[in-house]
């Protein structure tokens, strides 16, 4: 028992600590005092805005019960995770991710707080990423909050836990890359409710588009075929084959590559977004 | 401290703003003065640095605001059209927030902030979430976070908006205050706080610059500036109209008002008579055996100004 225990907090909560410290050190030490202060601002108001708190409870609820109910986790006996848990967790995120950045740029268009914010002396991508890491601050903590679900398949077998840890990195990451799309899309729109919706389609594009039958469908077509290298940019672009190699527990400099590189893509896409809504 | 120059603003096909001019010296307040829809706001986005112009340029100090705009951005402080706030902070985080995004140092903070809210009248709100703030303190809040950096640079886009009374005197009597050690461009469709807070005035219409000088220059541009308003009684009051148009002094006589035994008149000068013709009136009214009941030399007034040049907006 107390071996079990000492196990699962080198595994999870030292890996845990150790992100919140980077976090905490880039932000106190690396970043300006202009990102500093848009992400406590941020943070705060999440803090005290009813829609964080509903995300974080209809997430907990949804990814738990789908574990246990459709997962078949208690009755497979598997001691693993990817199948009963994570591989469902991007498809909850198409959803939960926009309903958490979708007020990052739109409230502040339809609050006119736009104007304050873009007169003060600070660049535009202050802001961006200030905002950004305060939108992954909540992600982090539903990531951390559905710790009890590693605990359970400790009790119930032996499972690999750097397995288990590099699904809730991937799953994060993913998650991140839908928050950035999320950011650059509320920047076009006043209305949150505009945002959240077609962040959610475009995320959900963005996923389907590295499903196998979608990817496989494009390798197969003549290369002469017009649409060809777009449509292969597109799948180049679909997140799931670099989730899932991470998710299982091989970890890719490629794909780590992939995760940053589409995230700032996005952030850099907020940054037009918001020149061309002041021009 | 504020240059302005060849300022130009198209959206699409519509000219907002259309080649303005001008600076603002430290020490001075200027007040921008037009209809709705006549570009104010549109040149204030452009000086504070929010909208591109489409042409001329706008430093503040040495520093380009399209080309240095960090250095720019740090010298103004300002107050947005309908004082826009984040409606879930409470009024001290709001300037918190406002004082750190400023740059202000960490020690000085609260000392700042305190400044603010007593220059504001905010001590009442100070812990109150900006959401539950009536429109006054909401205004309020918003030009205590344009002063928190005690900047150089004032840009106010109708500073007293939504203010009551009592509240739109202490703020005028802040900006002429203020407008001692700094360069404040403010903007309004009130006539009196011109007067009340301005040394020098701008009024704007459909994006162009209509008329630039001190409240003085413009009153004394106002049509009935140096007109003259009589009043008389006696039994051949209706000879004095016509007895008035004959004189060279005069330009025009409107009646105010008449009757049988007593007629008010208001004359109009020709261009440089203005000095003679109070003691002409004089003259050709004792010569028709009238009584001189009242003799007023009129001031310009600014609304009159306003009115006369913008007016053509209304009747198009
Ligand atoms: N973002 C915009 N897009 C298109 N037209 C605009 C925009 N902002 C202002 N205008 C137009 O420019 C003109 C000047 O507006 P504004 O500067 O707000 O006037 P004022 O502040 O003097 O009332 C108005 O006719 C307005 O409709
Ligand atoms: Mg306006």
């Amino acid at each position: 028992m107390v071996d079990a225990i000492i196990q699962l907090l080198l595994h999870f909560a030292i890996p845990a600590l150790v992100v919140a410290a980077i976090f905490i050190a880039l932000l106190m030490f690396a970043l300006p005092r202009e990102v500093r202060t848009v992400f406590k601002r941020e943070v705060k108001s999440y803090f005290v805005s009813p829609i964080a708190y509903v995300c974080v409870v209809i997430f907990l609820v949804i990814s738990n019960g789908i574990t246990f109910w459709f997962g078949g986790m208690l009755e497979s006996g598997e001691a693993e995770l990817y199948r009963p848990f994570f591989q469902y967790m991007p498809w909850y995120f198409i959803v939960i991710a926009p309903a958490v950045g979708m007020r990052l740029w739109s409230e502040e268009q339809r609050l006119g707080t736009m104007e304050l914010l873009m007169t003060m002396p600070l660049a535009p991508w202050h802001a961006i990423v200030g905002k950004f890491l305060a939108a992954s601050v909540v992600v982090f903590a539903m990531l951390v909050l559905s710790f009890p679900i590693v605990m359970v398949v400790n009790y119930l077998g032996d499972p690999d836990n750097g397995v288990i840890l590099a699904g809730f990195v991937a799953t994060f990451l993913t998650a991140l890359c839908y928050l950035a799309i999320t950011s650059a899309i509320s920047a076009l729109t006043r209305s949150q409710i505009v945002a959240l919706l077609v962040s959610i389609g475009v995320c959900l594009a963005v996923w389907l588009s590295g499903l196998p039958p979608i990817t496989d469908a494009v390798d197969n077509l003549p290369r002469w075929n017009p649409f060809w290298p777009l449509l292969k940019l597109v799948t180049t672009l679909g997140v799931l084959p670099h989730f899932n190699e991470f998710a299982k527990g091989v970890l890719g400099f490629r794909d780590i590559v992939f995760f940053l590189s589409f995230i700032a893509f996005f952030l850099f896409a907020t940054a037009i977004a918001i020149r061309a809504k002041r021009a | 401290m504020i240059e302005v120059r060849n300022l130009s603003k198209h959206f699409g096909d519509k000219v907002a703003v259309d080649n303005i001019s001008f600076t603002v010296k430290k020490g001075e307040v200027l007040g921008f003065l037009g209809p709705n829809g006549a570009g104010k706001s549109t040149t204030m986005r452009m000086v504070t640095g929010y909208l591109p112009p489409t042409g001329g340029s706008v430093s503040i100090g040495d520093a380009d605001v399209v080309d240095d705009e960090i250095a720019a951005k740090s010298k103004i402080g300002y107050l947005p059209e309908n004082a826009p706030l984040y409606s879930d902070m409470t009024v001290d985080d709001f300037l918190r927030f406002a004082a750190e995004m400023r740059g202000v140092p960490a020690s000085k903070i609260p000392a700042a902030i305190d400044k603010a809210i007593e220059t504001c009248f905010l001590q009442r709100v100070r812990h109150q979430s900006v959401d539950t703030l009536s429109k006054g303190y909401r205004h309020r809040t918003c030009l205590a976070q344009s002063i928190i950096h005690d900047p150089e640079v004032l840009i106010l886009d109708e500073p007293t908006d939504g203010l009551d009374p009592n509240q739109k005197h202490e703020v005028r009597g802040l900006i002429k205050r203020m407008g001692e050690t700094k360069a404040i461009i403010f903007s309004t469709h009130i006539l009196e706080e011109v007067e009340a807070s301005c040394t020098r005035a701008i009024i704007i219409d459909r994006g162009k610059v209509i008329a630039d000088g001190t409240p003085e220059q413009l009153k004394n541009k106002a049509e009935n500036a140096g007109a003259v308003l009589v009043s008389v009684t006696g039994s051949a009051v209706a000879s004095l109209r016509p007895e008035l148009e004959k004189l060279s002094e005069v330009n025009r006589v409107e009646s105010v008002e008449s009757g049988d035994h007593a007629v008010t008149v208001r004359v109009f000068p020709n261009k440089g008579k203005g000095g003679a013709l109070s003691a002409a009136i004089f003259k050709a009214a004792v010569d028709k055996n009238l009584t001189i009941q009242e003799l007023k030399v009129e001031e310009g007034r600014l609304d009159e100004l306003f009115r006369q040049i913008t007016r053509s907006d209304i009747e198009a």
